[in-house]
C-alpha cells in the first residue's frame, strides 16, 4: 500500500482502455460510415479530376429521339429534354460544382480567420469596430447579400463563390473570435507571459495553434454547406446558368419537367445531399481524431 | 425557535413508505450497513465483464443522534458509499449487502417508489457543490418547498412560510428575502445553508452529508459546521463525508477511514485521532499541516537528489546573501463591474520578501489575494504602487523591459492541468520554460534534470498532462516555475486541490526546494494549516486590504485584528481539540533534512 494509490494518473481510464475499449468501440460504430464516406469521396474526386474515367459520354451529345428517357442501363440517370445522358452531366458538373464548394469554403475561412483574428487580437477600437461589423453581417440574410453581388457584377461562378463566401463567412469569424478570446485568456497564455516570452511568440504558438485546431473539422462540414448554398443560387439563376452540368444549374434546368421525369431534380438533388452528407461525416470523423490526439 | 423538532408540524409524508417498519429498539442503530460491496458494470462494449468493485465488504453502524463520519481521500469509494445509502449508487452500479437495514427498514431491494418516500422525508442528502445542486433558475424558497411538497407537506402557502422559517433556522439572514433569489444571487455559505434546509426540512432521521463544506471559507465553514453540531444535538443523526479530518474531528462522534474502497480502521473520533493503530491513518493525520508540524516531513515520499542542480546553483546560493528580492508598496487595483460601479480589488498593499523566507497571504475568496499574486506577476498593471524585483521596478514599465527580469519570478497557479497548452506534451512544456540560448542537448539533459529535481520518473517527459495524477501535474508545474531558475516563486493555491496526502508530498518537496535551491515564495492560500506550515511571514487580507502582518508565530498565537482571529478560532478550535500534535509518523527519520 504505498502512497501511489492515493494519487495515481487517470492513466487506467485515458491510457488503458480509450484505445481498447472506447477506441475500438468508435471504430467498429463508425466504420461502415467512415468508408461509405470515403468510398463516395473517392468517387467524386474521381469525377471531378478525370470525368472521362467514369463515363465515355459526351455530357452535351443532343439526342433528340432519346429525350426525357427514364432511367435505363443505357441511361443510369436518364436524359434531359434534348436527350443528353444525366449521369455524363452530373460526373462533368463535378468539377464545377465541387470546385465552388471547396473555393468557396476556402475564401470564406480565410475571410473569417482574418475577421476573427482582428476581432479578438487586435487594436482595442479595431476589435470593436470589426466585432460589430460581424455581428451585422451575420444578421443580414445571406441571399439578399448574394442578389447584391449578382446585381452589381452579374451571374457566374466567381460571384457565386464570392456571394456564399461572404454569406457564411460571419458565423465562422465569431467561432474563431470566440476560441481565440478563449485561448487568450487561458492559464497556459498567463504561464508563457509570466515565463517572459514575447506576445507575439504566445499567439503564434499557443494561441493561434489552439484556436484553429477545433477549426479542421468545420472546414470540411463547410464544405458541404458552401455546396448545398451554391447550387441554391444556381438554382435561383444567380450562378452558373443552365447548359453548363453544375448541379445547381441541373435543378434549375429540370424544374421544368418536374412532373414528367422527376429523375432530372431529383437525382442531382440528391447527388448534392450525398456529397454535404460525405463532407459532414468526414468533418466529423477528423474532429473525433484530433479530439483524441489531444488526449 | 427548536424546528427541527417542532412536533406542531406534521411531518408525515403522504405516501407513508411501503415497507411498513418494524418497532425499531430506541437504543438500537438507525442505520445498519454490513458487507456492503459496489461494483460498476463497464459501459459501452465493456458491457457484461465482471462488474469494477468500488466498495468492498464495507460495514458501519449509526444510532440516533449519532456522527459518523467517513474519511477518505478521491477514489477510496467513501461517496459511493453514501450515495448507496441514498439509493442513488449510480448508472452500472451493482449492490450487494448482508444488511442494509434503516430504521429497522431493509433497504436492499426497494424499488424507485419506495426509496423516493424515504429520501427527502427521512433520509436527508446534503451535496458538496450547492452552485451546482440548486437549480440555477428557480429561486431557493422554491427549491425548498418543492422538497415538502413532493412528499405532500402542508399547502402552498404553509409550505412558503416553512420555506423562510428552515432559511432562517439555517442561519440565512433576512430569509423572506433570501427565499425569493435564485442561487446565483445568494454567497457560497448562504447556498450551502439553503441546500441544507431543504435537506432537513422534513426533519429526517438520518442526514448524509458529502463533502458539505469542501466549498467553503473557513468562516463560513465553521457556522456550517456549527448547524451540523445543531440538528445532531437535537437527535439527527449525521453521516459526514470528507476527506478533511479538521471538518471530521469538530463533528464525528465515531469515524471510518476508508482506502480503496475497504474500511481500514473504524472507531471511536477520539481513538482514531489520538491513537491511530492502522498504519493509513496514521499517515494520513501526520499529512495535516499545521503550526505543530514546522520542519517536520508530512509524508514519508522520497525527495528527489539535487547533485547535478545544487552544482549550478551553488555559486548563485553563495553570492546571494540577504536582503529583500521582492517588495510591493502601496498596491491598489479597480475593477470596473459591468453596472459601471467600481470595486477596488485591492487597496493599498505592501509586503517585502526577504531572500529564502517565504510570506504568505491568507485570506478568503473575494480578498484580493489573487489580484495581488496577478499584479505581483506582472499579469495585470496596479492602479497605484509598485512592485520592485531584486531591487529594479518590475510594475508600471514597459513589457519589453520587464521580460528580461521575468526569469526570476516563477509561478505555480492552482489548477496545474488548465495552466499547460493542452498540444504539448511535458517534455515541450519544459522546454519552453528554459532560459533563452540553451542548447537542444543541453534542453533535454535539463528536463530530465528538471524532473528529477520534482521527484518525478523520467518517463513523465513524453507523456501529456491529462494523463498525469493531480499531484505529478502540480510536480510538473513547479519544475516549469524552477526551469528558468527564479528567486522567488509565486504559489497561488498551489495545493488547495490536492488531496491531503498528495498535498503532504507536495509541501515536502517545496520546503526541501527552498532550502536547496534558495527560493523565496509568495505562498498565497486560504489554508491556515498549510500557512502555518510553510510561511515565515504572513499578511491577512479582508475586502482587499492587509488587516494584519506579521510573523507566522505572531499571526497565530497573538493575533490583533478581530478578522484574524475570527479565522483562526474557526480553524484552529478543531486542530487543538483533535489533532493535536502527536508524532504519527516516526521522528527519527522524518525530520527535515534542510531544517
Amino acid at each position: 500500500m504505498s502512497t501511489e494509490t492515493v494519487d495515481s494518473p487517470p492513466s487506467g481510464r485515458i491510457e488503458r482502455d480509450r484505445p481498447s475499449r472506447q477506441r475500438a468501440l468508435t471504430r467498429i460504430a463508425a466504420r461502415p460510415g467512415l468508408i461509405l464516406a470515403t468510398v463516395f469521396a473517392a468517387l467524386f474526386v474521381l469525377a471531378a479530376l478525370a470525368p472521362g474515367a467514369l463515363t465515355r459520354t459526351d455530357p452535351m451529345a443532343l439526342d433528340l429521339g432519346h429525350s426525357l428517357a427514364a432511367p435505363s442501363l443505357a441511361h443510369p440517370f436518364g436524359t434531359d429534354e434534348q436527350g443528353r445522358d444525366l449521369f455524363a452531366r452530373v460526373v462533368h458538373g463535378t468539377r464545377l460544382s465541387l470546385g465552388i464548394g471547396l473555393g468557396a469554403a476556402a475564401v470564406s475561412l480565410a475571410l473569417a480567420v482574418v475577421l476573427g483574428s482582428v476581432a479578438s487580437l487586435g487594436p482595442r477600437w479595431l476589435r470593436a469596430v470589426v466585432s460589430r461589423l460581424i455581428e451585422i453581417q451575420f444578421a443580414f440574410p445571406t441571399l439578399l447579400l448574394a442578389l447584391l453581388l449578382v446585381a452589381i457584377t452579374g451571374p457566374s461562378a466567381v460571384t457565386q463563390v464570392f456571394a456564399v463566401a461572404i454569406g457564411t463567412a460571419p458565423g465562422y469569424a465569431r467561432m474563431i473570435r470566440g476560441q481565440i478570446l478563449q485561448a487568450k485568456g487561458s492559464a497556459y497564455v498567463e504561464a508563457a507571459l509570466a515565463l517572459g516570452h514575447p506576445q507575439g511568440a504566445i499567439v503564434r504558438r499557443h494561441v493561434l495553434p489552439n484556436a484553429v485546431r477545433p477549426l479542421v473539422s468545420v472546414f470540411a462540414m463547410s464544405i458541404g454547406q458552401s455546396i448545398v448554398w451554391a447550387s441554391s443560387l444556381a438554382f435561383l439563376g444567380l450562378g452558373v446558368a443552365p447548359p453548363s452540368p453544375e448541379w445547381g444549374a441541373l435543378l434549375d434546368a429540370g424544374r421544368l419537367y418536374i412532373v414528367h421525369a422527376p429523375w432530372l431534380t431529383v437525382v442531382p438533388g440528391l447527388v448534392i445531399v450525398v456529397l454535404a452528407v460525405v463532407a459532414t461525416t468526414l468533418g466529423n470523423h477528423l474532429r473525433l481524431a484530433l479530439e483524441r490526439g489531444e488526449r | 425557535m427548536s424546528l427541527f423538532v417542532d412536533s406542531s408540524t406534521p411531518a408525515s409524508p403522504a405516501g407513508a413508505p411501503a415497507a411498513v417498519p418494524t418497532p425499531v429498539d430506541p437504543h438500537g442503530p438507525l442505520l445498519t450497513v454490513s458487507g456492503l460491496n459496489v461494483g460498476f458494470v463497464p459501459s459501452g462494449r465493456g458491457a457484461g465483464r465482471s462488474p469494477k468493485p468500488v466498495v468492498k465488504d464495507v460495514s458501519l453502524q449509526l444510532r440516533k443522534g449519532r456522527c459518523l463520519a467517513l474519511v477518505g481521500e478521491s477514489g477510496s469509494g467513501k461517496s459511493v458509499t453514501a450515495r448507496t445509502l441514498v439509493g442513488l449508487p449510480g448508472t452500472g452500479a451493482v449492490v450487494e449487502a448482508q444488511e442494509l437495514r434503516f430504521a429497522g427498514t431493509e433497504l436492499t431491494g426497494l424499488g424507485e417508489r419506495e426509496w423516493r418516500s424515504l429520501r427527502g422525508a427521512r433520509i436527508g442528502f446534503v451535496l458538496q457543490d450547492a452552485l451546482v445542486s440548486l437549480d440555477p433558475l428557480r429561486s431557493v424558497g422554491s427549491e425548498i418547498e418543492e422538497a415538502l411538497a413532493s412528499h405532500g407537506w402542508g399547502t402552498a402557502r404553509s409550505r412558503a412560510a416553512r420555506a423562510v422559517e428552515l432559511l432562517d433556522a439555517v442561519g440565512v439572514p433576512e430569509p423572506a428575502r433570501r427565499a425569493k433569489q435564485r442561487p446565483g444571487e445568494l454567497s457560497g455559505g448562504q447556498r450551502q445553508r439553503a441546500l441544507i434546509a431543504s435537506a432537513v426540512a422534513l426533519e429526517p432521521e438520518l442526514l448524509i452529508a458529502d463533502e458539505p463544506t469542501t466549498a467553503l471559507d473557513v468562516t463560513v465553514q465553521a457556522q456550517v459546521l456549527g448547524l451540523f453540531g445543531e440538528l445532531k444535538a437535537k437527535g439527527t443523526s449525521l453521516l459526514l463525508i470528507s476527506h478533511d479530518l479538521s471538518v471530521v474531528a469538530q463533528l464525528a462522534d465515531d469515524i471510518a477511514v476508508m482506502q480503496g474502497g475497504v474500511i481500514v480502521e473504524q472507531g471511536p473520533a477520539e481513538r482514531i485521532l489520538g491513537a491511530p493503530e492502522h498504519p493509513y491513518t496514521r499517515r494520513l493525520l501526520a499529512a495535516v499541516p499545521g503550526a505543530h508540524t514546522r520542519g517536520r516531513r508530512l509524508s514519508d515520499a522520497p525527495l528527489p537528489s539535487t547533485a547535478a542542480w545544487s552544482e549550478r546553483r551553488a555559486s548563485d546560493a553563495a553570492n546571494a546573501g540577504t536582503g529583500v528580492v521582492l517588495e510591493a508598496s502601496g498596491l491598489r487595483k479597480d475593477f470596473r463591474t459591468p453596472s459601471g460601479l467600481v470595486h477596488r480589488a485591492v487597496d493599498g498593499v505592501s509586503f517585502r520578501l526577504g531572500r529564502g523566507r517565504t510570506l504568505g497571504i491568507v485570506g478568503e475568496s473575494g480578498s484580493g489575494k489573487s489580484t495581488t499574486a496577478r499584479m505581483v506577476l506582472g499579469l495585470t498593471e496596479p492602479d497605484a504602487g509598485e512592485v520592485r524585483l531584486a531591487g529594479q521596478r518590475f510594475s508600471g514599465v514597459p513589457e519589453r523591459s520587464r521580460r528580461a527580469a521575468r526569469h526570476a519570478l516563477g509561478v505555480v497557479q492552482q489548477d496545474p492541468l488548465s495552466s499547460f497548452d493542452p498540444r504539448w506534451n511535458v517534455r515541450r512544456i519544459l522546454r519552453d520554460a528554459l532560459p533563452k540560448g540553451v542548447s537542444r542537448v543541453e534542453a533535454t539533459r535539463r528536463v530530465d534534470e528538471l524532473l528529477q529535481l520534482v521527484a518525478l520518473p523520467a518517463s513523465v517527459a513524453d507523456r501529456f498532462p491529462l494523463a498525469l495524477s493531480g499531484g505529478q501535474r502540480q510536480r510538473v508545474s513547479i519544475a516549469r516555475a524552477l526551469a528558468a531558475e527564479p528567486e522567488v516563486i509565486v504559489l497561488d493555491e498551489a495545493v488547495s486541490a490536492l488531496d491531503v496526502s498528495v498535498q503532504a508530498q507536495v509541501l515536502d518537496l517545496l520546503v526541501f526546494l527552498r532550502g536547496e535551491l534558495g527560493l523565496s515564495y509568495l505562498f498565497i492560500s486560504h489554508d491556515l494549516g498549510v500557512i502555518s506550515h510553510l510561511c515565515d511571514d504572513v499578511l491577512v487580507m479582508k475586502d482587499g486590504r492587509v488587516v494584519e502582518t506579521g510573523s507566522v508565530e505572531d499571526i497565530f498565537e497573538r493575533p490583533q485584528h478581530p478578522y484574524t482571529i475570527e479565522l483562526i478560532g474557526a480553524e484552529a478550535s478543531s486542530h487543538r481539540t483533535a489533532i493535536g500534535s502527536q508524532d504519527h509518523l516516526d521522528t527519527a527519520e522524518n525530520q527535515d533534512p534542510t531544517a
